[in-house]
């Protein structure tokens, strides 16, 4: 009995530390035209209520660099560009951190835009957690995303496959209706004879080949 | 009697695994130790395989989904089969099972021909399409004679 409640207060210690991790969520990939505003958006998950003094920091790191430069930080309730960063005139705070949501909005993006951008998010007292990375990709037309196309051939086809039997059944179950209000209305009785014959269930079912 | 209805069923499943392994096998061209289509293109360095997704090109797109679908088509058409045989009147003909898999051959027919018009043209000597390409190729005529033997089979007591 006490091994027992020894064991619980072990696994529910466990459980709380690991409670105490933030998780921050981005996009894998942004796919853009060149000249397009793109929206990066980063939101977290806390177990702890949402504090006034949660803080959201947007860094950078260009394809081909080694170093990251911080181009956005929000704290105590306001938002801050960094004013000789490669954004500081077309970045936009675009987020509602009472939400959760610490988007940013970069404006008319260039082929000089490519690389990776990292949102860290940290909730008082949640301060552990790992950042999360978006890559972004600039391109003169978007092209289709993998997969896209196929799955929409496989739906429409199905979702055919799936009307034309609907279509068939209901047709087959007005034709049946239809027939039965007639016979009513004509007062004939004979129409038991249909169904006798097909609910022979044959041991081994047998079949042959005619043209 | 009992020897038709087993030799329908052997070629069914026959199509069925070729299908299957066709369209989950990443072997629809080789480049030497490399294999590219129909869902990675992996490619050796270093003693190691790099594979990259494929999929961005519509055509390969629609050879993945066309070649999903015949599958699909394929096994609907086997479960069909299996009820129909319990359930068909006497004298009665397998002709849900029959549209099922003509479909389901129309569809391989058009995978393999939009990949055999649209694939990229080779730039070695160590180029070949590879087994499910030809796996491929063999399922239509397979399925096609599968559908028409369906067609003219009949239920027998």
């Amino acid at each position: 009995m006490l091994s027992v409640l020894a064991l619980t207060s072990v696994v529910l210690l466990g459980i709380a530390s690991q409670c105490t991790a933030i998780s921050v969520y981005t996009n894998w990939e942004k796919h853009v035209q060149v000249g397009s505003d793109v929206r990066l958006s980063c939101s977290f998950f806390s177990w702890h209520w949402t504090s006034a003094e949660v803080t959201f920091s947007w860094s950078y790191r260009p394809d081909g660099a080694k170093e990251s430069v911080s181009i956005f930080h929000y704290t105590n309730g306001a938002p801050y560009i960094a004013t000789k960063g490669p954004f500081r005139d077309r970045l936009e705070f675009v987020g509602n951190p009472n939400r959760r949501d610490g988007s940013i909005m970069i404006r008319n993006v260039d082929y000089n835009d490519n690389g990776t951008f990292t949102c860290d998010a940290k909730n008082p007292p949640d301060i552990m957690g790992h950042p999360s990375n978006v890559r972004l990709l600039v391109f003169e037309k978007v092209p289709v995303q993998a997969g896209v196309i196929t799955g929409a051939i496989i739906g429409v086809v199905l979702g055919l496959l799936i009307l034309v039997v609907a279509i068939y059944y209901l047709m087959r179950f007005l034709v049946a209706r239809r027939v039965f209000s007639l016979s009513m209305r004509h007062g004939k009785k004979g129409k038991g004879k249909e169904g006798s014959q097909q609910r022979q269930k044959p041991k081994v079912p047998l079949v042959f080949i005619s043209f | 009697m009992l020897a038709i209805l087993f030799a329908t069923l052997v070629l069914h499943l026959t199509d069925l695994i070729i299908l299957f392994v066709s369209t989950c096998a990443n072997a629809w061209r080789i480049h030497g130790a490399d294999s590219y289509d129909l869902w990675y293109r992996c490619a050796q360095s270093n003693g190691g395989y790099t594979c990259k997704g494929t999929g961005e090109e519509e055509w390969l797109q629609a050879v993945q989904a066309l070649m999903v679908l015949a599958t699909i088509f394929s096994l609907t058409s086997f479960i069909i089969f299996l009820c129909q045989l319990f359930t068909l009147v006497k004298g009665g003909r397998f002709f849900f099972t029959a549209v099922f898999q003509i479909l389901a051959s129309l569809f391989v027919m058009s995978g393999a021909i939009i990949y055999t018009v649209m694939s990229p043209k080779w730039e070695s000597d160590s180029d070949s399409y590879g087994y499910a390409f030809v796996l491929a190729w063999l399922a239509f005529p397979l399925t096609l004679v599968s559908g028409l033997i369906y067609i003219v089979l009949r239920k027998k007591e």
